[in-house]
């Protein structure tokens, strides 16, 4: 038995603990936003954060997630009202979407740890997360809007 | 909307299993309005009696005021899910705030209006939807105006609509959704008056997207993410080589492996069958699969390309001849020659290919991101042993698709309709990056030998293109159509044999070559690498006549008005009359593909031996447009793709074996690495182009020929290699 925290809830599966947490919480618990890419932490795409941390799903055995905080991107906030979600929806960033659960997710964190990140700074932070369609630009302009939402209205 | 969670899948195989036009109305009591099909307005005024109504199949407007347009183009990420709907609400005076979208079914009257198929392709959804949605949008809104005058007992000429609904004088007011069952009792308008350009309130404005918010909770459903009862997850132990085939498997250790449920033979190698993809991933690692690896086991890139150097020295056939180019070399004061390269490139859509299928005794259900779906229909009955009608294909939103999932063999439904017979349960067939990678139907790798010439006076007077490339087309089902009986294919060609430089001496010959490498069409086609031949090559002809590259082609532009609006639009924002940063080069390039005309300029250094692209500016004339900020968001994205084949990309084989397999060996630019990237859409009455594509032909030569500007140096193979340059 493996049992950790999504999203706030308790889960207790039994499960082969080197599965890669990323098909755990798709196939097992199917919460389908955090997606596979590469299945070699190249793209980014399966980004879910765990204790607040930033991690590669795809070669994170769920093992790792014992006793902790899992945090996919259905629940980085219910309702789009997540600083970055609405930055996002402002700039229009995304074409097919599929990269994108990924890229909110490794923004958090960059947010959390840099409230006012400068673009050396997004690069650092996202340069993880590949986006085939080309959304870059409006990513970084995401992420500053993001920023200067928060420092607006105060961290959430 | 258009998403098939896990709970609404079953639903929606509810609904499509009956008569699709029927029920989407009973069940929301809405008003479906399509146009063109006349035989559809029976069954609606039969409908009618019952209180609901459906005239045509583009729309459909709820009680509720919900507007729902079925869209028959593919989400992908170039915004037909907002870019069709708003053409659609334009005409209807919808209130935008009430439109949605969802995926049309499979039925002829979904067709392309060009292409006679559904298809999303060719950059074609805009231009050969323009007239289809605003149509369909006018002739519902015709209905809902007679609807509510005869309500009123006033003409119908008096009432006018704003904002879903409809209005007379100054006190009377009727929502479309209060005016669906009267409306429904009418029959559709023959013809409609379509409104005049200057009164639009949604065409030409930067409309937000209408598929963002799902797309940011988890909540949109792509391929992969589509979840039946009962379903198992298959991969397939698939060919090392292409053509390779089972000459035996020992799956003794595999099959006694947690959750594996079966494994079978079939025509795209061994299935895996199991609860979940990693039990089934983990299986296949434990088979052991001997395979007669066929004719492809010594096939190398390397000596593939030394063939095709070889081959352009000799005559090819002939695509274009205007004048005597072999002789005006000749008489040439300076010639020069060039070879340009360019490899195999995958897709690499994010989404790696899926399909999930249900297959029943008399009835199959197919679940994808599909760009073909008449094809793939087609397609998965013959291998289900059904005819079409009992096949339902749902197209759920695809996570890119850059022409990889419009295949003419439908490689990846096809195989999924094989398991799931032998899996006698649904099935969903996941690939694995490198699966994707290795699966073929790749840009094929192409060589352009271009030779040329300037007088005296530094005209460019002769030109030879010669190419050596596969042929997409040729022994697909489409050849016949495509091909319109030349002897070579036109999409290897496309964007050298329209070559619009006003050069008198003129010669463009193709070679096909025949390689087991599956190809297919990949985002911007032929385009990707005949801009890039071309563009360069323009390049070095400006370089030889001493000439500005920007005044060089514009001087032999003087008679295409596009060309050169994009040209000098592109040159001007970039500020090509001032000089650049030290240190930094700049590089032009101008082309025409898919209806529309694009330039670059891209600013360029290069520092230990490293290139780094500042910043492209981008000019655009796509005619008559729709949502430009969706076309700077195609345009920017178009040139990153051209970027990353350009900087990062290749393909290669090596004893018959795929030598790249995932994002750490085959590169995408990544956010580092983007250049600040401009877009400028010229202002255009001209008939509406496309806008997927053409963005990116135009950046990998212009990011060479700032290479150029920069260090003095040619580049003539891609990907960038400093250490190649000449």
């Amino acid at each position: 038995m493996v049992g950790f925290s999504v999203n706030g809830k308790r889960v207790d599966l039994d499960v082969d603990p080197s599965t890669p947490l990323l098909w755990i919480i798709r196939e097992h618990l199917g919460l389908t936003g955090t997606k596979y890419g590469c299945g070699m932490a190249q793209c980014g795409a399966c980004t879910v954060h765990i204790n607040g941390e930033a991690v590669r799903s795809c070669v994170a055995p769920v093992s790792r997630a014992t006793g902790k905080a899992v945090t996919t991107i259905e629940g980085l906030s219910p309702d789009l009202s997540n600083p970055l979600q609405r930055a996002w929806l402002e700039e229009d960033v995304p074409q097919c979407g599929y990269c994108q659960s990924g890229q909110l997710m490794s923004a958090a964190v960059l947010l959390r740890e840099k409230p006012r990140p400068t673009d050396e700074d997004i690069d650092e932070a996202m340069s993880g997360n590949v986006c085939r369609c080309g959304t870059y630009l409006r990513i970084r302009r995401a992420i500053h809007r993001a920023a200067e939402t928060v420092a607006k209205e105060g961290a959430r | 909307m258009s998403g098939l969670s896990a709970s609404t899948v079953r639903e929606r195989r509810g609904i499509q299993r009956r008569d699709f036009l029927k029920v989407s109305v009973a069940a929301s009591g809405g008003l479906l309005i399509g146009f063109q099909f006349p035989g559809i307005s029976k069954l609606a005024s039969a409908q009618a009696s019952v209180g609901t109504f459906m005239p045509n199949a583009f729309v459909r407007i709820g009680t509720d005021e919900r507007i729902t347009v079925i869209v028959n183009h593919s989400e992908m990420g170039q915004g037909v899910y907002t870019s069709l709907p708003m053409l659609l609400a334009e005409e209807l005076d919808a209130d935008w705030t009430k439109v949605g979208y969802e995926a049309a079914p499979v039925d002829p009257k979904y067709n392309h209006p060009a292409f006679g198929m559904q298809v999303t392709g060719g950059s074609s959804s805009v231009w050969s939807g323009l007239e289809q949605f605003r149509q369909a949008g006018a002739a519902a809104r015709a209905m809902l105006v007679a609807a509510a005058a005869q309500q009123w007992n006033v003409d119908a000429a008096s009432c006018r609509t704003e904002s879903g609904a409809v209005f007379n004088g100054s006190n009377r007011k009727l929502t479309y959704g209060q005016l669906v069952g009267a409306a429904a009792k009418l029959t559709p308008p023959e013809h409609v008056q379509l409104k005049d350009p200057t009164t639009f309130k949604l065409i030409g404005k930067p409309i937000k997207r209408l598929d963002t918010p799902e797309k940011l909770n988890g909540k949109a459903v792509f391929g992969i993410d589509v979840k039946l009862p009962g379903m198992l997850t298959a991969v397939i132990a698939r060919p090392p080589i292409f053509g390779a085939k089972v000459r035996s498997f020992d799956d003794s250790r595999a099959r006694s492996m947690a959750g594996v449920r079966k494994i079978v033979v079939v025509p795209a190698g061994v299935a895996v069958i199991a609860d979940t993809f990693w039990q089934a991933k983990m299986a296949r690692e434990a088979l052991q699969v001997d395979w007669d690896e066929g004719s492809m086991q010594n096939f190398s890139t390397s000596q593939m390309m030394q063939e095709f150097r070889e081959r352009a020295k000799t005559p090819g056939t002939s695509v274009r001849k205007e004048g005597d180019a072999a002789g005006a070399l000749v008489n040439a004061a300076k010639k020069i020659e060039a070879v340009y390269e360019v490899p195999y490139l995958s897709h690499l859509m994010m989404e790696p290919l899926n399909c999930t299928v249900d297959l029943r005794p008399d009835s199959c259900e197919v679940w994808t991101g599909s760009q073909f779906q008449t094809v793939d229909r087609a397609n998965a009955a013959k291998v289900a042993g059904l005819p079409n009608e009992k096949v339902q294909l749902h197209t759920t939103f695809l996570g890119g698709g850059f022409g990889r999932r419009a295949n003419p063999q439908s490689d990846f439904v096809v195989e999924a309709v094989h398991v799931a017979k032998a899996a006698g349960t649904p099935v969903k067939v996941i690939w694995t990056r490198e699966d994707d990678m290795r699966g073929g139907w790749y840009r094929p790798a192409f060589l352009h030998a271009i030779e040329g010439g300037v007088d005296a006076s530094g005209n460019a007077v002769s030109w030879r293109s010669r190419l050596v490339g596969q042929s997409i087309m040729a022994g697909t089902p489409f050849a016949a159509m495509l091909m319109k009986g030349k002897d070579y294919d036109p999409a290897s060609v496309e964007g050298v044999d329209d070559l619009p430089y006003a050069i008198p001496n003129l010669t463009v010959e193709s070679h096909q070559a025949e390689i087991n490498v599956p190809v297919q069409w990949l985002r911007s086609v032929g385009h990707s690498h005949t801009a890039f031949a071309v563009e360069c090559f323009m390049d070095e002809l400006a370089f030889l006549a001493q000439k500005d590259p920007y005044q060089f082609r514009r001087q032999l532009l003087l008679k295409q008005p596009r060309h050169l609006g994009v040209l000098d639009l592109a040159a001007q924002k970039a500020g090509w009359d001032k000089p650049p940063a030290k240190g930094v080069g700049r590089g032009i390039a101008v082309h025409f593909a898919f209806g529309s005309y694009s330039a670059h300029v891209a600013e360029v250094s290069v520092t230990d031996g490293k290139v780094r692209v500042h910043r492209m500016v981008c000019a655009i004339d796509c005619g008559q447009y729709v949502n430009p900020g969706i076309i700077a968001a195609q345009t920017e994205g178009g040139a990153i793709f051209g970027a990353s084949a350009a900087l990062f990309q290749e393909l290669t084989f090596e004893s018959g074996r795929l030598q790249q397999t995932n994002f750490n060996t085959f590169p995408v630019m990544r956010i580092n690495e983007c250049p600040e990237i401009e877009t400028h859409i010229v202002e255009s009455n001209e008939k509406a182009g496309g806008i997927g594509e053409p963005g990116v032909p135009c950046a990998a030569p212009a990011i060479v020929n700032a290479i150029f500007a920069a260090t003095g140096k040619r580049i003539r193979r891609l990907p960038i290699r400093l250490t190649e340059a000449v």
